[in-house]
C-alpha cells in the first residue's frame, strides 16, 4: 500500500478543490489526495456560466436570500442548512476574489451583481458569462500552492473501501497504465458532481455519470431526493449546450411560435419590457420548463428537425449589452447554431441540467457512513430542495466544499488505524475489474446500445411530467439493462488508456443512479418543484414534507423511506411568482 | 506537488520533428525567411565597416571599393540584402502591435496606429538620411 | 440525405504497435456534426478500441485538442462540413508524447504551470472583513484576455520552438504568468521573473506567432510573451542606469 493519505477527495472540480484547500489550511500536516478521472481544469464546474449568489448589497439581507432559496425549493430545503449557506456564501465568494477570481466590477471597482431567476434582489456575482470557468481555474491555480495536496490525475475510482461501517479509502484504476491500486485514507470526500448523462438530452459533459452517488449507494450510504432532476429551460437543440439564465436576467424574452411571451399564462406574472425579479422569465426553472411542456401540448411551439423549441429573444438588448455581459452566449450561438443573437431568435428547449438529489449529508457534509463525506452537486444537504435556484450551486460548491473539508480534516486528524480487511477488499476489486469487462465471451450488445436504451427509458418514465405506470415500467426496463450489462460487448482489451472499459464502468454507475431516480419518483405520490406527477398533481405537505431516502439492501433491492425536512423560521406556504 | 507525473514512460511514443518542419506551413516558412535575413544583415554590417575603412584609407582605396561594389555578384548580394531588410521590417512592424500596448487617456490605442507610427518613423528617418546624403 | 466522409485516424496501441499507423473509417454524418461527433460515432458503433479525450463538447474544458488535417483544433468546435467529402486526417496533438491513439501526455505543461506561480502573490493579505480588492473594469481588462486560457495545449502543438526543444516553457504558461503579473491584486512579478527570464524562459521565443493563430480563445500568448520581453528589457536597462531609482 504505497499510496496512503489522510484524506482522499474523489473529484477535482469546484467542491473537490475547495475542500482540498480547506483541509490544507486547517491542518497543514495532513496528506491530501485529489483523485480525479480527468485533469481538474476539465471538471464540469468549468462550463457554468451565469453566476454565484451571495448577499452583499445594503438593500439585501440573508433572510431574503434564504426565503428565495426555500420558496424556490418548494419548501423541501433544510432551513438550518440554508441559513448556514446564505451566511457563508458571501464570505466564500469574497475569499475567492482574494485568490484572484476575476469577478465583474462596477465602475468604482466594487463587485458587481446581476439579477437572476427566482431571486427577489440582485445578489448574483458573475465573471462575464464564464463564472464557473473562472472559479474553477482560480481554485485550481491556487491549489497548486499547497505542496501537501497530491494529485492523481486520470485515476478512476471504482469502489469505496469499507470495513466495520467505516470508509477507509478507495480503489482506483490509473487510466494511463490500467493498473488497479488501493488508496487507503482515513476519510474520503465525494465531489464527483451530478448525473446528467443518465438522460439523453443534457447540458452536462460526458464525465457527469453520477459516479460518487453510485459509489456511496453501493457502500451502503443512502441517496436523498433522487426524484428531483432539474431541467434548465434554455438549452440549444441537438447539442444541449446551455444558454445561461443570465440571458434572461439581462432581459431576454421567451416566446412561442406566435411571438407571444407565453409564461404569462402560467401564473408567473405580467409581461413587462424590462425584467422583473421573481416574475416571468425570471421565475424558477421548474415552472418555466413545465410551461414549455404545456405549450407543446397546446401546439404553440416551433417544430424543428430536433424536436419542438421555443425562442429566446435577445435582440432588444442591443449589441453592446450582449457583447459585454453575454459574450459567451453570442459565441456559442454563432458557432453551434449559425445565428447571431443580436439579430436573430435563439431556438431553445428544456434540457436536464442539475441533480438536486444526491448522497445524503448533514450540514457539515458528513454521510451516515463514518469517514465518508460529500460536497457539491453529488451531495444533498439539502439546500436546493425540490428545485434549485440559478446561481446557488456555485456558492454551494465553496460553502460545503469548505465545510466537508474541515469536517473531514478533523476526523482524519484523530488516531485511526486502517483495518487489514481493506487490503483483501482491494485485491478482490482488482480481480473483479480484471474479469468484468476485459475477457468476455458470448458478447451481445454494444455499450452504446445499452446506454441509449437507458436514456430512452428514463426519458419516457422520469421526464418533466411523470406517471406511476410509466415509472414502474421504467424500473423493470432498468433491471433488464443491469442483466444485459453483464454480457456487454467491449472491443477494447488493452490496458493502456482503455476508455471503453471506463465507459462501461461509468454506465454501470449510471444504471444504479437511474434506478434510484425512478424508484424515488415512484414512491413520492405528490407533485412538488421539479417532480410533477400527472396522477398526483397537488403538493401534499401532510405526507410528503420529507426527503425521500433510498438505499440498497444486501439482497440488491432498494428501499425508500422518508425523513422530515428541517423547518426553522419559514413555515410552508404557497410559492408565489409574478405578484 | 504531485509526484505522480512520470517524466518518462517506456511506452510513450515521441514522434521526431522532421528536418524540414519549416516547409510544412506557410507561416513557418515566412518565419524562417525572416530569420534568414539576419545573415544578409550581417553581410551588410561587414560591408559598411569595409566602406568606412576604405574611406579612411584614402581616395584610391575608396575608388577600388566602389569598383568592387559594382561587380554583379556584390550588387546582387546587396540587392538581396535590401529585399530581406525590407521584408523583415514590414513583417516586424506588422507584428509590433502585439508587443506594445499603448494607452492614451485610459483607452487602448488600436494596433494599426502603432504599426502606422512605426512606418511613419521609418519614412521620416529615410527622408532625413536621404537629404543628408544627397542634399549636401 | 446524409453525407459521407472518410476519417483517417492515427492509431497507436503500445502493447502491440511500435509506431503510429492510420485507420480509415467512412461514416455518414449530419450537417451539425463536429469532428468529435464523428469520433464518437466510430467509438460507439464501429470500433470501440479508439481512445480519445473529451468532456464538455462546448469548447470550454480544453480536453479535445487534436491535429485535424495538420492543424491543431478543438474537435468539439470543428465542423465536418468544413472538410467537404474529406478525407479528414486526425492525429494526436503534436509535440507531446503519445500515450495511446489520440491521447497525449500533458504532464510537462502542468509542471511548468506550477513553476510560474499562477496564483495571487502578496506580501500582506487583506483580511476578509475589509472586503474586496477594488479593481475597476479597466484594470480587469488589462489581464482579462490572458485569463481566458482553457489549457487546451493547441499553442504548444503549434509552437515550433517547443517542438524542437521540450524544455521551452511554452506559450500558455507564459500567458498565465502574465495574467497574474497584470492583475492589480498581485505583487508577484519579481518572483516570476526568475523563471520567465531564465534558461528555457521567454527568450527561447522567436516570435513565430503560431500560438496566437491557433488559440481558440483569443488569449494571444505571443503578445503576452513579447510584452514581457519588452517590459523585462526595459526593467533591466532601468536597473542598470538607475540602480538606486524606482523600486
Amino acid at each position: 500500500m504505497t499510496f496512503q493519505h489522510d484524506v482522499v477527495l474523489v473529484g477535482g472540480g469546484g467542491a473537490g478543490l475547495r475542500a482540498a484547500i480547506a483541509i490544507a489550511e486547517t491542518n497543514p500536516r495532513l496528506s491530501i489526495a485529489v483523485v480525479s478521472k480527468v485533469y481538474p481544469m476539465r471538471s464540469h464546474t468549468v462550463s457554468a456560466e451565469g453566476g454565484a449568489a451571495g448577499v452583499i448589497r445594503p438593500d439585501d439581507s440573508l433572510d431574503e436570500h434564504a426565503y428565495d432559496t426555500i420558496s424556490g425549493g418548494d419548501w423541501l430545503c433544510d432551513q438550518d442548512a440554508v441559513e448556514a449557506f446564505v451566511r457563508e456564501a458571501p464570505h466564500e465568494l469574497l475569499r475567492l476574489e482574494h485568490w484572484g477570481c476575476p469577478w465583474s466590477r462596477e465602475p468604482d471597482g466594487r463587485i458587481a451583481v446581476r439579477p437572476f431567476g427566482g431571486m427577489k434582489k440582485m445578489r448574483t456575482w458573475f465573471a462575464a458569462d464564464k463564472t464557473g470557468f473562472h472559479m474553477l481555474h482560480t481554485l485550481f491555480q491556487t491549489s497548486l500552492k499547497y505542496t501537501n495536496v497530491v494529485r492523481y490525475d486520470e485515476w478512476f475510482v471504482t469502489k469505496l473501501l469499507v470495513d466495520n461501517g467505516r470508509v477507509q479509502g478507495v480503489v482506483a484504476i490509473e487510466l494511463m497504465s490500467g493498473k488497479v491500486e488501493a488508496i487507503p485514507a482515513r476519510a474520503v470526500i465525494l465531489c464527483t458532481g451530478g448525473c446528467g448523462r443518465v438522460f439523453p438530452f443534457t447540458t452536462n459533459a460526458n464525465i457527469k455519470n453520477g459516479d460518487g452517488m453510485a459509489l456511496a449507494y453501493r457502500a451502503g450510504a443512502p441517496l436523498k431526493d433522487m426524484e428531483f432532476v432539474q431541467y434548465h429551460p434554455t438549452g440549444l437543440p441537438f447539442t444541449g449546450i446551455l444558454i445561461t439564465e443570465a440571458a434572461r436576467a439581462e432581459g431576454g424574452y421567451l416566446i412561442n411560435k406566435d411571438g407571444y411571451r407565453y409564461l404569462q399564462d402560467y401564473n408567473l406574472g405580467k409581461p413587462e419590457p424590462k425584467p422583473v425579479l421573481r416574475s416571468m422569465e425570471l421565475g424558477p426553472r421548474d415552472r418555466l420548463s413545465q410551461a414549455f411542456v404545456k405549450e407543446v401540448e397546446k401546439g404553440r411551439t416551433i417544430d424543428t428537425s430536433h424536436g419542438p423549441v421555443v425562442h429566446l429573444d435577445l435582440r432588444h438588448l442591443g449589441k453592446k449589452v450582449i457583447n459585454t455581459n453575454l459574450p459567451f452566449v453570442r459565441e456559442l450561438c454563432l458557432k453551434y447554431q449559425n445565428l447571431d443573437p443580436v439579430t436573430e431568435l435563439i431556438p431553445v428547449r428544456p434540457v436536464v441540467h442539475y441533480m438536486m438529489g444526491g448522497v445524503h449529508t448533514d450540514i457539515n457534509g458528513a454521510t451516515p457512513l463514518a469517514g465518508l463525506y460529500a460536497a457539491g452537486e453529488v451531495a444533498c444537504v439539502s439546500i436546493n430542495g425540490a428545485n434549485r435556484l440559478g446561481s446557488n450551486s456555485l456558492p454551494e460548491l465553496l460553502v460545503f466544499g469548505a465545510r466537508a473539508g474541515r469536517a473531514a480534516a478533523e476526523y482524519a486528524s484523530g488516531e485511526r488505524q486502517l483495518s487489514v480487511a481493506v487490503v483483501a477488499q482491494a485485491k478482490d476489486e482488482e480481480m473483479r475489474l480484471g474479469n468484468e469487462f476485459l475477457h468476455k465471451s458470448g458478447r451481445r450488445d454494444r455499450l452504446a446500445t445499452l446506454r441509449d436504451e437507458m436514456q430512452q427509458t428514463i426519458e419516457q418514465s422520469a421526464s418533466i411530467y411523470r406517471a406511476g405506470d410509466a415509472l414502474a415500467r421504467g424500473a423493470d426496463q432498468l433491471r433488464t439493462l443491469q442483466e444485459r450489462l453483464l454480457d456487454v460487448r467491449i472491443d477494447d482489451d488493452s490496458r493502456t488508456f482503455n476508455t471503453e472499459r471506463i465507459a462501461a464502468l461509468e454506465f454501470s454507475f449510471m444504471l444504479d443512479v437511474a434506478e434510484a431516480i425512478v424508484h424515488s419518483a415512484l414512491h413520492r405520490k405528490e407533485s412538488r418543484g421539479a417532480h410533477q406527477r400527472t396522477d398526483f398533481p397537488a403538493r401534499d405537505d401532510q405526507r410528503y414534507l420529507s426527503h425521500s431516502m433510498i438505499d440498497r439492501r444486501s439482497d440488491g433491492t432498494c428501499h425508500v423511506e422518508y425523513r422530515p425536512v428541517t423547518i426553522t423560521r419559514w413555515p410552508p406556504a404557497e410559492r408565489i411568482y409574478g405578484r | 506537488m504531485s509526484g505522480l507525473y512520470t517524466e518518462y514512460h517506456p511506452r510513450w511514443l515521441r514522434t521526431r520533428v522532421s528536418t524540414y518542419w519549416w516547409l510544412e506551413r506557410r507561416s513557418y516558412l515566412m518565419f524562417i525567411v525572416r530569420e534568414l535575413s539576419s545573415v544578409f544583415v550581417a553581410w551588410f554590417a561587414v560591408y559598411l565597416l569595409r566602406l568606412i575603412r576604405a574611406i579612411a584609407a584614402g581616395p584610391s582605396a575608396y575608388e577600388r571599393f566602389l569598383q568592387r561594389s559594382a561587380q554583379p555578384a556584390v550588387l546582387l548580394l546587396n540587392l538581396a540584402t535590401l529585399f530581406f531588410v525590407v521584408f523583415h521590417t514590414i513583417t516586424w512592424f506588422n507584428l509590433a502591435p502585439q508587443a506594445i500596448v499603448a494607452r492614451l487617456g485610459g483607452k487602448r490605442l488600436p494596433g494599426s496606429l502603432i504599426a502606422a507610427s512605426n512606418y511613419a518613423a521609418w519614412v521620416v528617418t529615410s527622408v532625413l538620411v536621404g537629404w543628408l546624403l544627397l542634399g549636401t | 440525405m446524409a453525407d459521407r466522409i472518410a476519417l483517417q485516424v492515427a492509431r497507436y496501441r503500445p502493447e502491440r504497435d511500435s509506431d503510429v499507423s492510420f485507420q480509415e473509417y467512412e461514416i455518414s454524418y449530419a450537417k451539425e456534426w463536429v469532428v468529435l461527433d464523428g469520433l464518437n460515432y466510430i467509438k460507439d458503433r464501429v470500433d470501440g478500441t479508439l481512445s480519445f479525450r473529451w468532456s464538455c463538447r462546448m469548447g470550454i474544458c480544453g480536453s479535445c485538442g487534436m491535429m485535424v488535417n495538420g492543424e491543431p483544433k478543438l474537435t468539439c468546435e470543428t465542423f465536418l462540413t468544413d472538410y467537404g467529402s474529406g478525407p479528414v486526417r486526425i492525429e494526436p496533438l503534436r509535440n507531446f508524447p503519445i500515450i495511446r491513439d489520440l491521447v497525449v501526455e500533458i504532464g510537462d505543461f502542468l509542471r511548468k504551470l506550477t513553476r510560474v506561480k499562477p496564483w495571487i502573490v502578496r506580501n500582506e493579505e487583506k483580511p476578509l472583513g475589509e472586503g474586496e480588492y477594488l479593481q475597476t473594469p479597466e484594470e480587469l481588462d488589462e489581464y482579462k484576455q490572458f485569463s481566458m486560457c482553457i489549457n487546451c495545449m493547441l499553442c504548444y502543438a503549434a509552437c515550433p520552438i517547443y517542438g524542437l526543444d521540450q524544455k521551452f516553457i511554452g506559450p500558455a504558461a507564459i500567458a498565465l504568468a502574465q495574467r497574474y503579473n497584470f492583475d492589480t491584486r498581485d505583487e508577484g512579478s519579481r518572483e516570476r521573473r526568475e523563471i520567465l527570464s531564465g534558461h528555457d524562459g521567454i527568450w527561447g521565443c522567436t516570435f513565430v506567432g503560431e500560438c496566437t493563430k491557433v488559440c481558440p480563445k483569443n488569449v494571444d500568448p505571443a503578445g503576452a510573451i513579447q510584452r514581457y520581453k519588452l517590459s523585462t528589457a526595459v526593467e533591466a536597462l532601468e536597473s542598470f542606469f538607475l540602480p538606486w531609482g524606482g523600486r
